[in-house]
């Protein structure tokens, strides 16, 4: 059935595509082979569905009126200027840009779009020099699940609703989110919006949502506020980064090589120990960091960090034992 | 009659036409064009580029007298396996760009800004804007779509790595290793620079290692530009990161650990072999351990909020280092 089915497709887009003039309904049905065979019924049910997926090929199938006798009939037509691609040329560097951007995405329809795309742009040939520009071979991938319907919910401003596990809670929480953006930041895609439980602008990480990711209600359901930046919005959504203060951290020579890296100082202490000084923004994670280097590390200041590491490792002991 | 197969292919008849009104054109402009190549570039077999002709067959202008139909050689595909088609001017365009294709494509070239280097952008920005024109309303959801790359490398580093890949000259680098508290010192045969997971990685042929490794490059302490041209061995491939930067051998030894809600972050960024929910919310992960110092590090570092439950040996190692660390505080 499916060949058929392209075929009729084909031939409805090239029947619409060549006429200056609206096709009514009626025409159609007797210049497309199927349709003809079809009785009144099928034949407007199938037009319909195949109307709808030519539309969401993205053709712009135009409806109109066209007058017959003295009746007005709805007719069809696809406006040549609205569906093809104007004419581009690109030079050969220029192309060579086009070719590495369509190797950029890992994720499976993302990757075959943008090569598509640059097959119509006509600069994609079986001569193209796919030598890159740079070594650098940028890749993207979007492997979390919830990735292709955030995306698509974002360019139809669809609501979605999901559930979604924050570290440090217990259990998933049932969020609904107009989605407003979708940013990837070091390799996660996040999304921005508006949170209607919250009733305030939140983020989410995309990997953190649990289950399926269900459309709420039709598309276009809602505006994003006029002005609205979502590298704006995430920066001021993320953990600030400012520097809380300077802490120092006693290291044993050719140890501690991440917190060394980052000192602003090194100074000798006792023999086989140097104090490095470290600036640091959250107490709790420089904590962890130290107790990582376990006895090769020290806290020394300032004292809240200080006690922070010995009740870390303190912890760790009575879970051990448990 | 010719009765040329027509399967529709994955994606059934929908994607058959989108690949369709691509391919004419493609074809169009490529008479002669060879089986093999049209399906490489399109990206389908050879068995589904033939159904897809034969669908083009059966298509033409309304009316479908004899000289209406789209013409396709099919004795010169399946013999020299060469295509050429006619009588399709109508459609002689490609379809203008989808919202998928504009955007990914726009977002893909971000990308590419971001990391390229500052030679480069000019022509970046002269391809994004010549696109944005061109694919008009479909670039429109460009504002919604963030890709943010930063660059956490020595800048210094980052144009010494590139000189070297420039004019394939052998590297000299000091390398932190977290996972053993080391800093290397390493000569490295540069071969590619690639992002993954948003770090920039050089790599190269690694003559300490003898083998091929991959750097980050805020990692790299410094490097520094070598007399001896880079020659990586013939056994040098780079290595397909498809699947993701960090491939466990099934040779690595498995460990367990119990995760409470804070440490869940483990489970989502390191590939665990199995993933148990257990009934206080907590995880059970099993997963491959190169290097058992890492997992010892990563456990004092998770400290109560979770536990090493095998193998039993490391757990004890875990207690012991943190016997030691607290005695530190006890002297001092």
């Amino acid at each position: 059935m499916a060949p058929r089915k392209s075929e009729r497709l084909m031939n409805l887009v090239i029947c619409l595509l060549v006429s200056r003039h609206f096709v009514p309904k009626a025409k159609l049905r007797q210049l497309v082979e199927d349709y003809r065979e079809q009785a009144p019924e099928a034949f407007e049910k199938m037009f319909e569905r195949d109307k709808e997926e030519l539309r969401d090929l993205g053709i712009p199938i135009e409806v109109g009126s066209v007058t017959s006798g003295f009746d007005d009939e709805v007719g069809y037509r696809i406006r040549r200027s609205e569906f093809e691609l104007p004419p581009l040329t690109f030079t050969a560097e220029e192309a060579t840009v086009l070719g590495l951007a369509a190797r950029v995405w890992q994720h499976a329809s993302l990757a075959e779009a943008t090569s598509r795309a640059v097959l119509k742009l006509g600069a994609d040939g079986l001569d193209t020099d796919t030598t890159p520009l740079s070594a650098l071979e940028p890749r993207l991938p979007a492997g979390e699940p919830a990735f292709e319907p955030i995306w698509r919910a974002v360019q139809t401003r669809t609501v979605v609703t999901f559930d979604y596990r924050r570290p440090g809670t217990t259990g998933p929480q049932h969020r609904t989110l107009e989605p407003w953006g979708i940013l990837n930041w070091r390799g996660r895609w996040y999304a921005v919006g508006h949170d209607r439980d919250r009733q305030a602008t939140r983020m989410f990480r995309l990997s953190r949502i649990t289950g399926s990711v269900q459309l709420l209600g039709k598309p276009r359901a809602f505006t994003v506020p006029d002005g609205v930046d979502i590298r704006a919005e995430a920066a001021r959504l993320s953990p600030a980064t400012d520097q809380r203060g300077v802490a120092r951290i006693r290291v044993r020579e050719g140890a501690g090589n991440g917190l060394r890296r980052r000192a602003v100082s090194v100074t000798p202490d006792m023999p086989g120990w140097d104090v490095a000084e470290v600036t640091f923004h959250d107490a709790v994670a420089l904590a962890e960091e130290i107790a990582g280097y376990a006895s090769d590390a020290v806290a020394l200041d300032p004292p809240d960090l200080r006690e922070s590491v010995i009740r870390h490792l303190k912890g760790l002991l009575v879970e051990v034992a448990r | 009659m010719y009765e040329p197969a027509r399967s529709a292919g994955p994606g059934g008849a929908k994607e058959q036409v989108r690949r369709l009104l691509a391919m004419l054109p493609y074809l169009l402009a490529h008479q002669g064009a060879r089986v093999t190549d049209v399906a490489r570039v399109f990206g389908i077999t050879e068995k589904q580029l033939v159904a897809d002709l034969g669908v083009l067959w059966f298509c033409g202008l309304p009316g479908m007298m004899p000289g209406d139909y789209i013409e396709v050689d099919m004795d010169t595909v399946e013999g020299e396996g060469v295509i050429h088609v006619s009588n399709a001017d109508f459609l002689a365009r490609p379809l203008r760009l989808s919202a998928d294709e504009a955007l990914g494509l726009l977002v893909a070239l971000r990308v590419l800004r971001g990391t390229g280097r500052e030679s480069e952008r000019a022509l970046i920005d002269r391809v994004i804007t010549r696109l944005e024109d061109a694919a008009g309303q479909a670039s429109g959801g460009m504002d919604k779509v963030a890709v943010r790359v930063d660059s956490w490398e020595d800048p210094q580093v980052g144009a010494v790595v590139r000189e070297a890949l420039d004019q394939g000259r052998r590297l000299h680098l000091r390398y932190w290793v977290p996972t053993r508290d080391e800093t290397t010192d390493r000569d490295v045969d540069p071969m590619r620079l690639v992002l993954a997971d948003g770090w920039t990685y050089l790599e190269g042929w690694c003559h300490r290692a003898e083998d091929v490794r991959l750097f980050r490059l805020d990692r790299v302490a410094s490097a520094e530009l070598l007399d001896e041209p880079a020659a990586p061995p013939p056994q040098a491939r780079p290595r397909d990161l498809s699947a993701g930067l960090f491939q466990p051998s099934p040779d690595d030894a498995l460990a367990t650990l119990e995760l409470d809600p804070q440490a869940a972050w483990v489970a989502e960024y390191y590939p665990c072999e199995e993933v148990t929910e257990l009934r206080d919310g907590s995880l059970l992960v099993r997963l491959r351990v190169a290097d058992p110092r890492w997992l010892r590090r990563l456990a004092l570092r998770l400290g109560g909020t979770a536990r090493v439950v095998e193998p039993a040996e490391l757990a004890e190692a875990v207690r012991e280092d943190a016997v030691r660390a607290l005695a530190a505080y006890e002297s001092t």
